[in-house]
């Protein structure tokens, strides 16, 4: 146990990071050890290789996204924590002032939102929208299938008729999708 | 598949020989002995045949006599073997009905067919046969297809539920059968406690694996998967201990007096027969595994080493009255796999079922309503007892419960297989006088628990989970919650496992600091990619690549604009087309339990995804690289197909050297769990080829993307050879595709027969394979 003690300090801006995300200590120290263990160099971040070793991201068709943008704990926590099951309290009791934790739904949705939007534009193109289509399915749907059903799935979200699907027209397209329970991993509680 | 199976029976047969010979010696337990004198006359008739043609050599002669029960034991395992290959080959079948249904058809149409041509020697079944022969394969093969990891992680709740559970059972059974049996009105008072007791026992030994293959269909979660996988395992060793020693028991006392001396003296022995059990099998694995080091150049005797250790585990435990079972599901999960186990241990549950066949027809039933009745109702309410009450305790320390529909479903599939049965053939008369009625109760419950409930599990788990989602979704919907579930599983897959952390990080310290140096074979056979590659080569790979993906540049701006005008044509059949051609086309979100069990060995279709995304991110990586394109993500207009998406993540830190050398390096990574290909163990041959191919890949990461630090390790470090072992040394996982990405992608990576050779010819490789890289690319150029 006391060995337990001297790791939590070891993890720096421990204290910070985990009022931001909401991680309890064991949590957060189990984070740790296994940013530490895929940082295969000791480099302090994570790249991409690290991140393709495992390898079952490697069949995922979503592709394990990093590049070479490096990835220190820090944002390795951030990115898990819009994965904690939202908790149950009542929500009248949360600060309003406060920020809106990172797993709340809202934020789920706008990870989500952020994968499909590649440029950032805040917005998901019928472009973008094919893009995501095209990883998802298998090579024996035709090009033009893929391109009328991203139209369509544009045309079903867009309500201000831009062409594009903005965050609040996906996540209004998404609420009736228990998007807590399909965005949250319990290990990360 | 099953055809294979057919011509692996010849080493089986001999070993059949042998059981069958013993059949033939054992006297008849249950069976007439009718049998001995009609034997005698078909000798007679020979005797006399050939009495009259002494002095010719008969030319043709006739002697079924001498290979009848070899030959009738193989003629039913073949039967039941063609049975199987038609169920699995109606695809939707294994996900209706456990397969054990199918045996049991095929076993009580064979008793049929013996006891309707009143056949001579019908198959006998005595305790040696049983216990020597026919149990340890089954045992086997349930510890060899354990997922190792999973099944760690659950170990608390499994030997809880598992131990505790088959206890509370058995007495739970006996004791209320016991009760019944003093109501004098059912004729059951002869039936003294101890009887029940035993009965008890025997009725508890579930066979749930069985309805393991109807869950795969349902795709159940993983602990629960492993909660009854555990079960199983552990349950026929539990019951055999409980039975042994009841027995023992009974034959100490005729009366029922019984000190608690022998009670407590009881629980004593359980506890260490089990434990005891479990010790020799680990060590004799360990062992196995010692030995199986050395066989690399003679593979053909490893198989028959494994099976040979694991069978010498079991019966040195038997010859200390140390649990066997245990014994041999601990050497099993502490030994690689073989897929030789599958078949003699389909063998043996045939013949098991078969037995049980013969014995439903015939005239050795006692039927006494109530006994069976309330054996039924009792199985099932102390079932249900002991799961809700159990778990419910379980659940308190578990960091993810169990919620009550896993409980009921862990409650349905308590399925009575094969255990049962052969426990209570093999009561010994003597001591039972009324040992038919227990075993016809047990065939009652054995039928009611496969038939009915193993063919109402599949839709009862489909209709539990899927209950609340049955309105139709948009498409939109359908995509994004496909998107969100791949997501979430490859946020799992970084996350990887955890629980216990502390006690399996020093496991796997110990555990690859010493035991894999010795126990792992330096060469490993190749690994799954690899094969991949050789499966489909080079060029077809590409073309393939080409049609299908890349068929198409980026849209450019102008086409656009023009459709968005065009939308509002679509119709609802088109709707409704779009919508199936994303159900079925969508890519599956990877398996987290492993869909292989008793029956079936490889899903098809998630090798074939599987294999397609993989072209495709090679395909986009080598593009990227060819590009020069430092961010693999650009602006998406104009640029071909980049199909990495950018991870929110946040601001970009400088890199802050960790000066502390902590311990795992890349341990956990292979926690996670892969899609459930199984590649055959491959031969070693063709390796230069399959250097080339996946160096092929490597030094395009080389190729200087901007300034950015080449990742290529140079110097040989340990880390490699753990980074692999755990891939190999999971008695489950089958040639871990994720280390083959490893040889993929990782630069620095060498695959394991480079490991061996010095870090020089790392600068010598990228030259010849460079060329190689070279002469695709026109390929693609062509384009």
């Amino acid at each position: 146990m006391g060995s337990r003690g001297s790791h939590a300090a070891r993890i720096p801006d421990g204290d910070s990071i985990r009022r931001e995300t909401g991680f309890s200590q064991a949590s957060l120290l189990r984070l740790y050890h296994r940013f530490r263990a895929l940082d295969r160099n000791k480099k302090g971040y994570l790249s991409r290789m690290d991140l393709q070793q495992i390898g079952a991201l490697a069949v995922n068709p979503l592709g394990c996204g990093v590049g070479n943008l490096r990835v220190d704990f820090p944002g390795f926590v951030r990115v898990l924590a819009h994965f904690r099951p939202v908790d149950d309290e009542d929500p009248g009791m949360r600060d309003p002032k406060e920020p809106e934790p990172l797993n709340s739904r809202m934020n789920k949705l706008r990870f989500a939102f952020q994968l499909y939007d590649l440029d950032r534009d805040g917005k998901i193109s019928r472009h973008e929208m094919l893009q995501v289509l095209r990883l998802m399915v298998g090579v024996q749907v035709t090009e033009e299938q893929l391109e009328s059903i991203a139209d369509r799935t544009v045309q079903e979200a867009d309500e201000d008729g831009d062409g594009a699907v903005s965050f609040l027209e996906f996540a209004k397209s998404l609420e009736k999708m228990d998007i807590e329970q399909k965005m949250s991993i319990r290990i990360l509680k | 598949m099953g055809l294979r199976r057919l011509v692996l029976f010849s080493p089986g047969n001999w070993w059949l020989l042998l059981v069958a010979l013993k059949c033939s010696e054992a006297s008849p337990d249950l069976n007439e002995s009718t049998n001995s004198s009609a034997q005698q006359e078909p000798n007679a008739w020979f005797a006399a045949a050939s009495s009259e043609a002494d002095e010719k050599i008969p030319v043709f002669a006739l002697d079924y006599d001498y290979v009848q029960i070899p030959y009738e034991v193989t003629l039913w395992i073949l039967l039941a073997s063609l049975a199987k290959i038609g169920f699995h080959l109606y695809h939707r079948l294994p996900g209706l009905m456990p397969e054990s249904c199918l045996l049991i058809i095929v076993g009580a149409l064979v008793g049929a067919i013996i006891f309707g041509t009143d056949h001579k020697s019908p198959p006998v079944m005595d305790s040696s046969i049983y216990f020597l022969y026919l149990l340890p394969p089954i045992v086997l093969e349930g510890g060899y297809f354990m997922p190792t990891r999973p099944f760690f992680e659950n170990i608390g709740s499994i030997l809880w539920w598992a131990g505790l559970g088959a206890l509370i059972n058995a007495f739970g059974i006996g004791l209320s059968l016991y009760l019944i049996c003093q109501i004098k009105a059912f004729g059951l008072s002869d039936v003294n406690l101890l009887q029940n007791l035993l009965f008890g026992s025997l009725i508890s030994a579930v066979d749930p694996v069985a309805v393991l293959a109807v869950f795969e269909e349902a795709h159940v979660n993983e602990p629960l998967y492993m909660m009854i996988f555990g079960e199983a395992l552990l349950n026929d060793g539990i019951s055999v201990v409980l039975y042994n020693i009841l027995i023992a028991f009974t034959k100490m006392h005729k009366f029922e007096d019984i000190e608690p001396v022998d009670i407590l003296a009881g629980c004593a022995r359980f506890i260490i027969v089990g434990v005891g059990g479990v010790f020799f099998g680990v060590i004799f694995g360990f062992i196995s595994a010692f030995i199986t080091r050395f066989t690399q150049n003679i593979s053909a005797i490893e198989p028959l080493i494994v099976f040979m250790f694991s069978y010498l585990s079991y019966l040195a435990a038997e010859t200390l009255y140390l649990s066997g079972i245990l014994a041999i599901t601990a050497c099993a999960v502490t030994m690689k796999k073989y897929y030789f186990m599958k078949m003699l241990s389909s063998v043996s549950e045939t013949l098991i079922f078969i037995f049980m066949g013969v014995s439903t027809i015939g005239k050795n039933h006692e039927w006494n309503w109530a006994f069976i009745c309330f054996t039924l109702v009792f199985c099932q309410i102390w079932r249900a007892i002991s799961v809700f009450a159990l778990f419910y305790v379980s659940n308190q320390f578990r960091t993810f419960p169990f919620s009550i529909k896993d409980q009921c479903i862990i409650f349905y599939s308590g399925v009575r297989g094969a255990g049962s049965f052969s426990l209570a053939f093999l009561l010994p008369l003597s001591l039972f006088p009324r040992k038919k009625m227990f075993v016809t109760a047990t065939l009652v419950v054995i039928y009611f628990t496969v038939f009915i409930q193993g063919i109402t599990i599949g839709p009862l788990v489909r209709y539990l989970d899927v209950k609340k989602t049955n309105k139709k979704e948009s498409i939109n919907e359908e995509l994004h919650i496909r998107l969100m579930d791949h997501l979430k599983a490859g946020i799992e897959d970084v996350c990887g496992q955890w629980s216990h952390y502390q006690v399996r990080d020093k496991f796997k310290k110990f555990d690859h600091r010493y035991l894999r140096k010795i126990l792992i074979r330096k060469n490993q056979p190749k690994s799954s990619i690899v094969s991949l590659y050789k499966k489909l080569e080079m060029k077809q790979a590409i073309e393939m690549v080409e049609t299908g993906i890349l068929s198409s540049t980026a849209f450019s701006v102008p086409q656009q604009a023009q459709r968005i005008h065009g939308t509002k044509r679509l119709s609802p059949e088109d709707v409704e087309s779009m919508r199936d051609i994303l159900t079925h086309n969508m890519y599956q979100v990877r398996q987290r339990t492993l869909s292989y069990n008793k029956y079936n060995l490889r899903p098809q279709t998630s090798e074939k995804q599987a294999k397609e995304i993989l072209i495709r991110r090679q395909n986009t990586l080598r593009e990227s690289m060819r590009k020069g394109h430092s961010l693999p993500w650009g602006k998406p207009a104009g640029t071909k197909n980049i199909r990495y998406l950018s991870f929110p993540y946040g601001h970009p830190q400088p890199a802050r050297r960790d000066p502390r050398a902590a311990g795992f390096t890349g341990n956990d990574s292979s926690d996670s769990e892969l899609p459930s290909i199984m590649f055959k163990a491959h031969s070693r041959t063709g390796t230069l080829q399959e250097r080339r191919l996946t160096h092929e890949i490597i030094p395009m990461k080389s190729l200087p993307s901007g300034g950015k630090p080449c990742h290529v390790r140079y110097p040989r470090h340990t880390s490699q050879e753990e980074h692999v072992g755990p891939g190999r040394r999971e008695a489950l996982r089958p040639k871990p595709l994720f280390h083959a990405v490893d040889e993929e992608f990782e630069s620095g990576e060498e695959s394991e027969e480079e490991s061996s050779a010095s870090g020089s010819r790392w600068s010598a490789e990228p030259r010849p394979s460079r060329q190689h890289h070279r002469s695709h690319s026109p390929l693609l150029q062509r384009k």
